[in-house]
């Protein structure tokens, strides 16, 4: 019970008479690392919205560590869709990280020698603490997406909410920020929901996958039937894994 | 050149004139930056056009002008925030109709009142030479109070401009800061059309601030060199201002204006 980090029951959320999502039901405990697919519209972005206390379901119950999500904003991390901003904002890659510390510091403090400790850290963890003085703009678009990562991690959370956090960023930067994810998953003990396309690719990394088309898709396992992905999909997908170490579709007989 | 200064300090209002340009220097260095940053240059223009229906308002009630400006600006202020929230008008829609509509009501109301002709020019175009003591008091108060709340803001507002969507998700009260910087815009707005004018007004708040930001790093360093600029822009415009005998508000804005295309020709 006290490992259970979220606990989604029978949660309904509606848009005007449409269901934007139904009988959603989740649970994560301590250093998971859940994948979560699905089509556009499907609800990906609203289900983590909704763990970040941001929107209130309309039925159902959502708790993290057993709070409500908007009580507990300090101990989850966040990485948004991929964050637009000005490339020349004048801002520095140690004060863009801070930023994830105004959950721990709070309305009109300063930030103290504590939290440019996190920060550091958070820079470290990302390899990227040589370049905490360099403006934000200056850097490549996989440098500032490990940034942002450290930006989320700044906080100690033990739950990291990350959506799409690839886009944008060439392939061997998102294989390095795979693994990233999975070094944090593993040593630090971060339960993560990544929320993503590119279902091949995230099958390799994740523990856990889902998938979320109005209603969740989901068995405990990194494992989905192809029928539960049409369903998800409307239309049957065509799964290519490359030398996967796990399948993400079960062998049917 | 010595000779001209001290003959233009001799004169009183020449030297209030010179006070209230250095404080709105301030105000426009710190504020201008946020307006540029949040890309709400069109809000701001919109906010000062709007004030001048509550200038007519407050003339046409024998009242404070510049009180009733204040009231209407931070009354559009307000509206445009929550329509920005809404989807059936886009925001710029909504500035649109605000700052017509303020000027209508404006001429309309200025108009019935007696003696338009001249006031109705001093506040579409500024006249720092009419600028009172109490003036320079309320631009300094002003001034402070905004500092103020910068300062104990600060890594707020940083947050604000730079990400809000994260910001809002990490429970920094968003919405609620937007407002306060519109609200500060519109305080700033409604005094420094004293010196500037309605229609020039949004130049002084951004030029400073939009050079600044080619040369200098990070926000406090940029801030500093827009207040430096404002009041390099303040003072050459009005000693020319004197020298050439033609309104004060225009050549500051000249000012301003031959410095930006310059820096920019340079710093490309």
């Amino acid at each position: 019970m006290t490992s259970e980090i979220v606990s989604i029951e029978n949660l309904w959320l509606f848009r005007g008479e449409h269901a934007i999502l139904e009988d959603i039901n989740l649970k994560l405990e301590r250093a998971d690392f859940l994948g979560l697919i699905g089509p556009n519209g499907g609800g990906k972005s609203t289900l983590l919205k909704l763990m970040l206390g941001l929107i209130k379901p309309d039925r159902g119950r959502i708790r993290i560590f057993n709070l409500r999500p908007e009580e507990i904003r300090g101990r989850v991390g966040y990485l948004p869709q991929k964050t637009i901003f000005d490339q020349s904002f004048p801002v520095k890659v140690l004060e863009v990280v801070l930023m994830g510390r105004f959950s721990r510091t709070g309305l009109f403090r300063r930030y103290g020698s504590a939290d440019r400790d996190a920060a550091f850290r958070a820079l470290a963890a990302v390899g990227m603490e040589d370049r905490a003085d360099r403006e934000i703009g200056a850097l490549s678009g996989g440098e500032q997406q490990r940034v942002f990562v450290a930006r989320s991690l700044v906080s100690d959370p033990e739950l990291l909410l990350l959506d799409e956090p690839t886009a944008g960023v060439d392939s061997a930067q998102q294989t390095e920020f795979y693994e990233l994810l999975c070094h944090l998953n593993q040593h630090l003990g971060i339960a993560i929901v990544l929320v993503s396309h590119d279902i091949t690719a995230i099958s390799k990394y994740v523990g856990k996958i889902a998938c979320l088309n109005q209603r969740l898709y989901y068995h405990g396992s990194n494992e989905l039937i192809s029928e539960d992905i049409e369903k998800a999909y409307g239309c049957p997908v065509e799964m290519i894994a490359h030398g996967t170490p796990h399948r993400v579709l079960r062998k049917h007989d | 050149m010595i000779d001209l200064q001290f003959d233009l300090f001799q004169y009183d209002f020449m030297r209030v004139a010179l006070a209230a340009g250095l404080a709105s220097a301030v105000l426009c260095g710190i504020i201008g930056i946020y307006v540029i940053l949040n890309k709400i240059v069109f809000i701001s223009d919109g906010i000062a056009h709007a004030a001048f229906g509550g200038i007519g308002l407050g003339y046409f009630l024998g009242s404070d002008p510049l009180l009733f400006g204040v009231g209407s600006a931070i009354l559009t202020a307000a509206g445009i925030g929550m329509v920005s929230g809404r989807a059936q008008v886009s925001e710029d829609t909504a500035i649109g109709v605000f700052m017509a509509t303020g000027m209508a009501l404006g001429i309309v109301l200025l108009t019935l009142s007696e003696g338009y002709a001249r006031d109705l020019y001093g506040y579409l175009f500024g006249n720092i030479l009419a600028v009172t003591m109490n003036d320079v008091l309320l631009i300094s108060g002003l001034t402070l109070a905004i500092m103020l709340l910068i300062y104990l803001l600060y890594k707020e507002f940083l947050i604000m401009s730079f990400d809000p969507v994260y910001g809002e998700a990490i429970g920094v009260p968003v919405k609620s800061l937007r407002l306060l910087l519109l609200a500060m815009v519109a305080f700033s707005v409604v005094v420094l059309i004293k010196i500037v004018g309605i229609i020039m007004v949004i130049a002084l708040l951004t030029i400073p601030g939009a050079i600044s930001r080619q040369y200098l790093k990070g926000l406090p360093a940029i801030m500093i060199g827009s207040v430096i600029l404002g009041t390099i822009f303040v003072t050459v415009g009005l000693l020319v201002s004197y020298i050439l005998d033609v309104p004060s508000g225009a050549t500051i804005i000249l000012t301003a204006a031959v410095f930006f295309f310059l820096s920019t020709l340079y710093s490309r």
